[in-house]
């Protein structure tokens, strides 16, 4: 990736976009400026989860994936002044690219966001944090805590695919668990099989079963 | 086709609360506001309040004349069917079939939905005296913008009731002129026959033009447990929340399709493919 302020790269690719006249055109004009993973294409890729387009959008946060860090700081100061459609969209890449800065968000929607689709996003985001790049094992432990006490919650969301989400979070922070965390284990275990007997929905059961099986 | 399930990522989710369950039923019973009466009916429909006198009340509804569109539709008499196949309550099933005969499309529509959603069988002869004269006969209603008949909910209907002797009647209607038509038709006959030819029609909608096309397919897939369209679910252009709803329906069709406590690697592979969607 280059910094480069001129973007002799991403101008075309930006011309390519905007005479776009098409949902299916448009699609194609993001997937080239996501596959650039240029630094500078940061804003552009956030304004496209705003298209209402959602091939776009999946391409637009593949792209902000892959690019990580940078697109960070951007995807956070945009989020509050995004429409709810929107705001999935750029939790999800937040989530993708699993930043420590990001949990107090990710937290913070997964619990209240008004709108399932961000509360889904959010939880997947929380259990696939990138723990390894927590600065410290101090900070480190303290947000796998934070993480399994937002999942265990989570689990009795009133839309199933928001407790699925918590579920693979649970799947995922089971398996990157610190052992100065290993007296939670048994209640992240305990959850999943409250979820396997005793969630309304046999999607529900049978996913929390899988993540029991993954983790034993 | 399938009727949308109500949409995650549009208006944020209702509330139980707006409405409380004593309002409801006295709404549903008086007869003072048809609006309220109107809203109660689905709201009661929507939550599944199952109890003797809800459901006492939208039999009631069903043969309601007050309540009338400029068009000379029965707006009441679709939202108290559309609820008791909500309700699962096998004793209005006499009632619905009675509605059949209604002049409002959308009321036979509804009642045609909810008896497939009953499960009672009884129901087949009936449904299946709708295509008499076949595909030739399903043409436009004229001066109206539907069939004569709601072919596509019929059509599901039979294949939820699992009406094998109807599989004759049925075929021909996949190569009807209109498209939710043949989608209607491939979705029974894969119920019926469990032959794939007709689970790959499905496939191939979902790379449909028209994504209200595309959409149904997705449900359609799902809720006929067709397990090789897992991966084209995943990869439709259509919203993620409606690819997980569509993955859930067909993992769930599954699971009750293969009981067992081993889950199978079908299974696992649908939950891999709604793990990525989140």
């Amino acid at each position: 990736m280059t910094v480069s302020s001129g973007s002799p790269q991403l101008q075309p690719l930006l011309d390519k976009l905007h005479s776009a006249g098409t949902a299916e055109t448009v699609r194609f004009a993001v997937e080239d400026i996501a596959a650039a993973q240029l630094v500078e294409a940061v804003p552009i890729l956030i304004e496209v989860l705003g298209y209402n387009n959602p091939g776009a959008a999946v391409a637009a946060v593949d792209g902000l994936i892959t690019i990580g860090e940078p697109a960070v700081m951007p995807l956070m100061e945009l989020l509050d002044g995004f429409n709810y459609g929107a705001r999935a969209w750029a939790l999800r890449a937040l989530a993708g690219i699993g930043d420590p800065r990001g949990i107090d968000l990710l937290v913070k929607a997964a619990v209240e966001d008004f709108a399932l689709s961000v509360r889904r996003a959010a939880a997947r985001g929380v259990g696939k944090l990138h723990w390894q790049e927590f600065s410290g094992e101090g900070d480190r432990v303290a947000a796998q805590s934070k993480a399994l006490e937002t999942l265990i919650q989570v689990c009795d969301d009133p839309e199933w695919v928001v407790r699925y989400a918590a579920v693979t979070g649970l799947e995922a922070l089971g398996h990157a668990l610190e052992s100065q965390l290993a007296d939670e284990r048994p209640h992240l275990i305990a959850r999943l099989e409250t979820v396997v007997l005793g969630d309304e929905a046999p999607a529900l059961q049978a996913r929390a079963k899988l993540a029991l099986q993954r983790m034993a | 086709m399938t009727a949308l399930p109500v949409m995650s990522t549009n208006p944020p989710e209702i509330s139980t609360d707006s409405l409380s369950l004593e309002d409801a039923i006295a709404n549903l019973k008086q007869t003072e506001d048809p609006d309220l009466r109107y809203y109660a009916a689905w709201w009661l429909g929507r939550f599944r309040v199952n109890q003797p006198d809800v459901v006492d009340a939208l039999v009631v509804a069903l043969e309601d004349e007050s309540s009338r569109s400029p068009d000379g539709g029965y707006p009441l008499r679709r939202n108290a069917a559309r609820a008791l196949g909500k309700l699962g309550e096998p004793r209005v099933v006499p009632a619905l079939l009675a509605s059949l005969q209604c002049e409002d499309y959308y009321v036979r529509g509804a009642a045609v939905e909810s008896l497939g959603d009953l499960g009672d069988k009884v129901a087949i002869p009936r449904l299946l005296d709708f295509l008499d004269g076949g595909v030739e006969a399903a043409t436009m209603m004229p001066g109206k913008p539907h069939l004569r008949e709601p072919y596509d909910l019929i059509l599901e209907a039979l294949g939820s009731l699992g009406a094998t002797e109807a599989v004759d009647q049925i075929k021909p209607f996949a190569e009807h002129s209109v498209e939710k038509v043949q989608y209607a038709a491939a979705r029974a006959m894969y119920q019926l026959t469990g032959e794939s030819s007709y689970g790959d029609v499905l496939v191939r909608a979902l790379a449909a033009p028209d994504l209200q096309l595309r959409r149904a397919a997705l449900m359609d897939i799902g809720a006929v447990g067709y397990m090789p369209g897992a991966e084209a679910i995943a990869e439709t252009l259509a919203e993620n929340s409606l690819k997980l709803i569509a993955l859930k329906g067909l993992l769930e069709t599954h699971l009750q399709q293969s009981p067992g406590d081993v889950l199978s690697d079908e299974a696992i592979h649908a939950m891999d493919l709604m793990d990525d969607l989140l």
